[in-house]
C-alpha cells in the first residue's frame, strides 16, 4: 500500500531495467536491501536526477550499478572518501554510500570512524552478509565466530566487529540496524536515515545463501532469513558473556542518536560565511553555461 | 595574463595560488614534508573564494575526495610527498580509468620508505609514470622555479579538464622551498580551460562514447543524465563489459587519448641546444644547475646545450629526438640513481652515448659537478 499521498512504489521506475536480470545469487539478501532503499527514496519524494549512490567493491559494490540514478562504483574500502568530496562539492545532491561488512569495516575502517566524527550529510548503508562473497566466501571482521568459510577453515576465531557500536561511539548522527526479515521496517529505518542531516549508518543484516550459508549448512534463504529473528551468535563457541560485542538478540531499528550540527552546516556558517561565501546549500562545482 | 603584481613567494606556496588562480575550488589533503605548505595555503585561501579545503583522515582518503568532488563537478587538487604519493595510487589508477580530472601535486623527499622528509630528491620520475596498476594514460608535470610552480600549476588544470584525465606536478624539495619573485597576473586574467560537459538529449548521451576527439563529454550529477562510473572496464555505456572487441577498443581510446592532444600537453625549454654536442637532459632544480653549468661551459668553447622536459610524462620525443641525433654525448644529472636516464637511454638512438650523475645524498647537484662532467666529456668523448 501507498504512502498517503505518494503514488504506488513500483521497483521498476528506479531500476536499469535493461541490465536485468541482476547478478546476485539466488536467495541473496542484497536484493531486499536494494528494493527497501528504492521504496524508502521513493517515498520520501527523492528525485532520481539528485540521488548520487556510491559503492565500493564486492557483492554490495554491484548494487548500485542497477538503480537508475547517479551512480558510482569506486575503489575498494573508499566509497565514503569519494561520497565526502561529492557531498561537500555539491550539498544539493542527495548522497547515499552502498557499503558491505569488508569494504566498511575491514579495508574501510579508519574511513567510517572519521565519516561519523565529520557528521557530513549523507546516508551509508552496511550490507552485512557476514562474507567477502565476490571473492569466494573470505572470513569478514564480522563473520559470527567458529564459522567456517575458505580462510578458516577450521571455524572462525576472531571476535566479530558491532558496527552500530562503533558507529554510535565515533559520533554518527543516527545509527540504526535493519533486517532483510523485516522489508517495512527496514525501509521505515532507511527513509529515517535519509531524512535525517548528518551523516546516518544503518546496517542491514543480509544473508548470503549460496556462499556462507553453504558452508556452514544453515538451510534454504528462507531459514536463513528466519534465523535473523533470534540470535546471530552460534551457541557452540564460547561463552557469550565473554564477547559483549556479539549480543545473544541483535538489536533492529534506530540504535544510536548524536544530535551534533551537520559538517556542511558548520563550514559553510562558520568558515565560508565570513568571506561572503557558503549560503545554505552552496556549491563549490563550476556553474554549466 | 594582466599586469598583477610582483610578490616573494615559496614554490609550495605558488602552487597553491596557481590552483585557485586556475579556479581549483576544492582541496583535500593530509599533512607531509615537504609538501604540507601548499595544503595550509589552500586552507587559508579558498574559503575566500567559495571553496572547500578538508583534511582528510589519510591519503587515500584525500585521493577518494577529490575525485569524488570532481565527479561532481569541482575542480580539484591534493598535494603530497613519496610516501602519500604511493598511498594514492590506487585511486589515482581510478581517476585515469574513470577519466576523471583532477591535480595531484608531488614534493619529491628522499627515499624510499620514509627516507628523508626535509631533504630534496627526484625519486619519483618512475613512480608518477607508472604507480598506479596497469596500462594508464597520465600527464606529468616537472616546474623547475616558483614562478613555474605558478604557471605550471594552471597549466595542469587546464589540461586536465580539457583532456579529462589526471595531471601530476612533480617538483623536488628545493623548488617547493625555494622563495623567489614571481609575477602573479590579476585575478580573473587567467586562462581557464573549461571542462565539456554533457548537453543534449538524455536518451541518446553515452559517458566513454567515441568522440572525434577521444575525449567523451562527463555528465554533471543532477543534469539529469543519471550515468554509471566504474573502474571496472566499461563500454560507451559507461557499463562493465569484458566483452573483447569493446575492451579492446575502451583500451585504445584511453591510452591513445593523450598521444593524439600532444599539442595541449608537450612543453620543454632548451637553451643552446641546437648545435649542441653535449646535450644536458635535467628537470627540476637539477636543470637550474645545468643551465648554469651550459653556459659556463660555452664560455669556454664546449658545444654545450640543455633540453628539459617541462611536461616529463609523457616525454616530448619528438624534439628531443631530433636534438639528440646530433649530440656527440649525452648528459642526464638527476637526484635519484637512475631514472630520467632510462627514458633518454631509450630515446637517444644510442644508449652508449649516454653519461649519467646521480645523487642519494639529499644535497641537491651543484652547477660546478655538471661543468667538470661536461668538461670531462668535451675531452674525452663518450
Amino acid at each position: 500500500m501507498a504512502a498517503e499521498g505518494i503514488d504506488e512504489f513500483d521497483i521498476r521506475d528506479y531500476l536499469r531495467t535493461e541490465l536485468l536480470p541482476h547478478f546476485m545469487c539466488p536467495g541473496c539478501g542484497h536484493g531486499i536491501a536494494l528494493r527497501a532503499l528504492l521504496w524508502a527514496v521513493h517515498e520520501e519524494r527523492i528525485a532520481k536526477d539528485q540521488l548520487a549512490i556510491v559503492t565500493g567493491i564486492g557483492c554490495s559494490g554491484r548494487v548500485g550499478g542497477y538503480i537508475d540514478a547517479n551512480t558510482f562504483h569506486v575503489t575498494h574500502g573508499r566509497p565514503l572518501t569519494f561520497a565526502t568530496g561529492l557531498a561537500l562539492a555539491r550539498p544539493d545532491l542527495e548522497v547515499v554510500v552502498i557499503t558491505g561488512d569488508g569494504d566498511c569495516l575491514a579495508i574501510g575502517g579508519n574511513h567510517l570512524i572519521h565519516a561519523c566524527r565529520r557528521n557530513l550529510r549523507m546516508t551509508c548503508l552496511m550490507l552485512n552478509n557476514e562474507i567477502y562473497g565476490m571473492t569466494g566466501g573470505q572470513v569478514s571482521p564480522t563473520t559470527s565466530e567458529a564459522r567456517l568459510t575458505t580462510t578458516t577453515p577450521y571455524g572462525n576465531a576472531e571476535p566479530t566487529f558491532d558496527a552500530c557500536g562503533l558507529a554510535a561511539a565515533a559520533g554518527a548522527g543516527l545509527v540504526g540496524r535493519g533486517m532483510t526479515l523485516q522489508t517495512v521496517a527496514l525501509k521505515n529505518l532507511i527513509r529515517e536515515a535519509l531524512a535525517y542531516r548528518g551523516f546516518s549508518f544503518v546496517e542491514i543484516l543480509s544473508d548470503c545463501t549460496e556462499i556462507f550459508g553453504r558452508k556452514n549448512d544453515l538451510g534454504s534463504s528462507p531459514e536463513m532469513i528466519l534465523r535473523q529473528k533470534g540470535s546471530m551468535r552460534p551457541d557452540f563457541y564460547g561463552n557469550t558473556v565473554e564477547h559483549p560485542f556479539r549480543p545473544n538478540n541483535l538489536t533492529t531499528g534506530i540504535i544510536a542518536r548524536n544530535e551534533r550540527p551537520e559538517y556542511g552546516d558548520t563550514y559553510r556558517s562558520e568558515v565560508l560565511a565570513p568571506h561572503g561565501h557558503g549560503g545554505a546549500a552552496a556549491g563549490v562545482s563550476a556553474p554549466v553555461e | 595574463m594582466g599586469a598583477g603584481q610582483r610578490i616573494n613567494l615559496q614554490g609550495n606556496h605558488a602552487c597553491a595560488l596557481g590552483a585557485i588562480a586556475a579556479g581549483c575550488r576544492f582541496y583535500a589533503g593530509y599533512p607531509i614534508t615537504p609538501s604540507s605548505d601548499v595544503a595550509e595555503r589552500m586552507a587559508l585561501e579558498l574559503p575566500k573564494v567559495g571553496g572547500v579545503f578538508i583534511q582528510m583522515e589519510d591519503e587515500i582518503a584525500s585521493m577518494g575526495a577529490i575525485i569524488g568532488a570532481s565527479m561532481g563537478g569541482a575542480k580539484v587538487m591534493t598535494a603530497t610527498s613519496g610516501p602519500g604519493f604511493s598511498l594514492k595510487q590506487e585511486n589515482l589508477g581510478y581517476a585515469c580509468m574513470v577519466e576523471v580530472p583532477c591535480v595531484i601535486v608531488d614534493v619529491m623527499r628522499g627515499g624510499p620508505s620514509t627516507g628523508m622528509p626535509t631533504r630534496p630528491a627526484q625519486g619519483d620520475i618512475m613512480q608518477a609514470r607508472w604507480g598506479t596498476h596497469g596500462d594508464h594514460p597520465i600527464v606529468v608535470l616537472a616546474p623547475s622555479s616558483v614562478s613555474e610552480a605558478f604557471s605550471e600549476t594552471i597549466r595542469a588544470f587546464n589540461i586536465a579538464e580539457t583532456l579529462r584525465t589526471p595531471v601530476v606536478l612533480l617538483y623536488d624539495e628545493v623548488v617547493g622551498h625555494l622563495v623567489e619573485t614571481v609575477q602573479v597576473p590579476d585575478p580573473g586574467s587567467v586562462a581557464r580551460a573549461e571542462r565539456k560537459w554533457a548537453t543534449g538529449a538524455r536518451e541518446a548521451f553515452q559517458p566513454y562514447a567515441a568522440t572525434d576527439d577521444d575525449i567523451p563529454a562527463m555528465a554533471r550529477p543532477g543534469d539529469g543524465y543519471r550515468c554509471h562510473a566504474t573502474g571496472l572496464t566499461h563500454g560507451e555505456r559507461g557499463l562493465p563489459t569484458q566483452n573483447p572487441a569493446e575492451v579492446e577498443r575502451a583500451m585504445q581510446r584511453l591510452l591513445g587519448k593523450l598521444e593524439r592532444h600532444r599539442d595541449v600537453i608537450d612543453r620543454f625549454e632548451t637553451f643552446a641546444a641546437e648545435d649542441a654536442e653535449i646535450l644536458v637532459v635535467a628537470i627540476g632544480i637539477t636543470a637550474r644547475a645545468a643551465k648554469r653549468a651550459v653556459a659556463e661551459a660555452r664560455r669556454q668553447g664546449i658545444a654545450a646545450g640543455l633540453f628539459r622536459p617541462v611536461t616529463l610524462w609523457p616525454f616530448p620525443e619528438q624534439p628531443f629526438r631530433a636534438l639528440a641525433e646530433r649530440a656527440k654525448a649525452i648528459l642526464v644529472p638527476e637526484m635519484n640513481a637512475g631514472q630520467l636516464s632510462l627514458e633518454i637511454e631509450r630515446l637517444s638512438g644510442r644508449p652508449a652515448k649516454v653519461a649519467r650523475i646521480n645523487r642519494l645524498s639529499g644535497e641537491p647537484i651543484e652547477p660546478a659537478e655538471i661543468l667538470k662532467t661536461i668538461e670531462e666529456l668535451a675531452r674525452h668523448g663518450r
